[in-house]
């Protein structure tokens, strides 16, 4: 690691010598071409982590670059624990995660790093079930009980009774999880943390937790989950609510605190997000899960760019900066169709004002 | 003239010896990494992470024995599927089949090499997985349930499947090398033993010991590719860290686990963990081939003294 930062350092040092060199010698030429491209020409900028936003971080790279030709943004989906590992090695310019950094990483990180909400994602359970064509209904007891082995059957009384018009078969349930390290696993867990006793005891919030052994398989991805759900009847999986929908596969409803049967929709992650705004932090860094009022979807989740507070590089950093801007404003727009929900207006401002205190040696990198 | 031609004969010699000493370097230089990236666990499971059975990231519980569990049984499905199978293949084409026919199972042995191995993955969740769930599980319980092999539940995702993946996907190696053992034996032996009156059958006995030395190398070859596998056994094998005597269940490989999580790893002591579990690997590979290096030595000693000189 050591090795690492300082080889890291010693090039940004010669980057950034060669850049001032460029400045420095070739003025006259700057000033020529301020028609509109930038000194260099394409500025890049790499992304890389959470594979529960890709969707709609490659439509933003894809639209954000018709508008900006001379910046190109890869977006790398890597996985929440691999995009804040990318970040704090300086491997990537930003980095995603649905999951908030912990206390302890943003302290050994060394510098600041702050939290952008982007966009509001649902984790859903999707199910093969044969003959059942209205959605079942799931309470966190019950997924619980599922997923730790004390549920076998689908005909289980205890589901049975949430679900009395559906004909539930007598047949064992196969329970599908991630076996990665995944954002889409911490926000499930810390739903079921947060609401049974047991899970929290058994199997706690993790991104990767430690599921009971023999109860269940592990795929790797939204994608192998999706997969193994897919192609086996009576199993039971959860995912990002995009890859449900794309793969039309059917997602339950899952009982709030307000004791409602909800799915998850624009609206019900909306207010999922709606009644959690007053208690959310100043470095933004919240799970909304288990939302308190009507109409909340429980497994509900912001999800988050990471960027240093102090950009290494004026450039780079001012095109980030743009691209963040441009995102949670006109990029919004692009969220609704995959099927994510758009940050709440109060959330928003406050997202401003973190964009704002972005700096590169010192300066604000955001001309308001 | 001479003065030139030994000079460049030590070159020549230094090159080769660079090249040969490379090996060696390389090998040491990755155990030495790995062994140094790994001291966190090593200092503090010791020999535990070896019997282990806990493998718990979130609680700092790690126990390598499923892993290893399920990279040798796997390997072992494989190697007595796919064994029988490649020698059949092989014995025919170089022995039995005419040209006509030879050519095109040739190629399409050799096609199935080159297919990636993701697709073999995405061919065993859709395909293979429902025909064992459907078909050759329940077959397998109805009529060997007995055997605690071929009891619980059915998912036709696990162990099995794995297996038989992993068993299509060496096949072809080993038939390729077989093949070319075979057609290296000398015809004169064949020759001789139908001379004296021997069937197809004791003539092909006598190539095939003969041909000993090769077709265990073949085998090991195989079997390294099968031990190595990671993304076509995650998609199929279930991914879950028990030791179960029922091949239905789900169960998981060091490879395997090593490409679901690398990329995620991001505490050291996981980390670690992880490259310690490589090294495991590592020498898993090493303490096998030498098994079956010693073997064939064996093996070939043994012939070598039956056969005239």
């Amino acid at each position: 690691m050591f090795h690492k930062t300082v080889f890291g350092k010693v090039i940004r040092l010669g980057v950034f010598a060669v850049f001032a060199c460029g400045l420095a010698c070739s003025g006259e030429k700057l000033g020529q071409s301020s028609g509109g491209s930038n000194a260099g020409g394409t500025v890049r900028l790499q992304g890389s982590g959470a594979s529960f936003p890709k969707p709609i971080y490659e439509k933003w790279v894809n639209e954000f670059g018709k508008i900006n030709p001379n910046v190109r943004i890869d977006y790398q989906a890597t996985g929440s624990g691999a995009g804040q590992k990318a970040l704090l090695a300086k491997t990537a310019d930003f980095g995603a995660s649905d999951d908030p950094m912990s206390e302890e990483d943003l302290k050994s990180a060394g510098v600041e790093i702050l939290h952008i909400p982007t966009v509001l994602g649902a984790v859903v359970l999707t199910y093969n079930l044969a003959g059942v064509k209205e959605p079942l209904k799931l309470s966190s007891q019950t997924i619980s009980d599922i997923y730790l082995g004390n549920i076998e059957k689908w005909n289980d009384e205890r589901l049975k009774k949430d679900n009395p018009s559906l004909n539930l078969p007598d047949a064992a349930i196969l329970p599908v999880y991630r076996a990665d390290s995944s954002g889409t696993s911490a926000v499930f867990t810390d739903y079921l943390s947060k609401t049974v006793p047991e899970w929290k005891e058994k199997v706690g919030m993790n991104k990767q937790p430690s599921w009971i052994t023999g109860v269940g398989v592990g795929a790797k991805g939204n994608d192998g989950v999706m997969g193994q759900v897919k192609q086996t009847p009576n199993s039971i999986g959860y995912v990002e609510l995009t890859f449900a929908k794309e793969n039309n596969l059917p997602a339950s409803q899952i009982k709030n605190r307000a004791g409602e049967f909800v799915e998850a929709s624009l609206e019900s992650v909306s207010a999922a997000a709606g009644a959690s705004v007053a208690q959310m932090p100043d470095d933004l860094r919240t799970q909304i899960t288990d939302g308190a009022g009507s109409g909340v979807y429980p497994i509900s989740s912001y999800t988050y760019i990471l960027v240093s507070k102090e950009q290494p590089d004026p450039v780079k950093g001012k095109a980030l900066v743009d691209f963040l801007w441009w995102s949670i404003h006109d990029g919004e727009k692009f969220v609704k169709e995959l099927h994510y929900s758009p940050l709440p207006a109060e959330v928003i401002k406050r997202v401003e004002t973190k964009i704002n205190s972005i700096v590169s040696g010192g300066k604000p990198l955001r001309q308001q | 003239m001479a003065q030139t031609g030994a000079v460049g004969d030590k070159i020549f010699r230094s090159i080769l010896l660079i090249a040969a000493a490379s090996i060696l370097l390389i090998v040491a230089a990755i155990f030495y990494m790995m062994v140094q990236n790994s001291i966190p666990t090593l200092e503090r499971f010791g020999f535990g992470f070896l019997i282990g059975s806990e493998w718990k990231p979130a609680q700092e519980g790690f126990g390598a024995l499923p892993f290893i569990y399920g990279t040798v049984v796997s390997s072992i499905i494989a190697l007595v599927l796919a064994v029988p199978v490649s020698l059949g293949i092989a014995i025919f084409l170089v022995e039995q089949a005419p040209q006509k026919i030879a050519r095109p199972i040739a190629f399409m042995v050799e096609l199935l090499a080159a297919i990636p191995s993701v697709v073999y993955g995405l061919w065993g969740i859709f395909v293979l997985a429902p025909f064992i769930r459907n078909y050759l599980g329940v077959f397998l319980k109805d009529y060997f349930g007995w055997i605690s092999l071929f009891q619980g539940r059915l998912t036709g995702i696990g162990m099995l499947t794995a297996g038989i993946i992993l068993a299509i996907m060496i096949m072809p190696i080993i038939t390729a090398v077989v093949r070319d053992v075979l057609e290296a034996v000398p015809s004169t032996q064949r020759e001789a033993a139908l001379a004296l009156g021997a069937t197809k059958w004791e003539t092909t006995s006598i190539v095939l010991g003969n041909a000993v030395s090769g077709i265990a190398g073949a085998v090991v070859l195989g079997l390294g590719r099968a031990i190595g596998e990671t993304m076509a056994v995650t998609m199929v094998i279930g991914n879950s860290p028990q030791i179960s005597a029922s091949l239905f269940e789900p169960a998981n490989t060091i490879a395997s686990l090593l490409a679901a999580n690398f990329a995620e790893a991001t505490d050291r002591i996981y980390l670690s963990a992880l490259i310690e579990i490589g090294l495991v690997l590592f020498l898993v590979t090493f303490v096998v081939n030498a098994l079956a290096k010693l073997l064939i030595l064996s093996v070939t000693r043994d012939t070598s003294g039956g056969r005239p000189a």
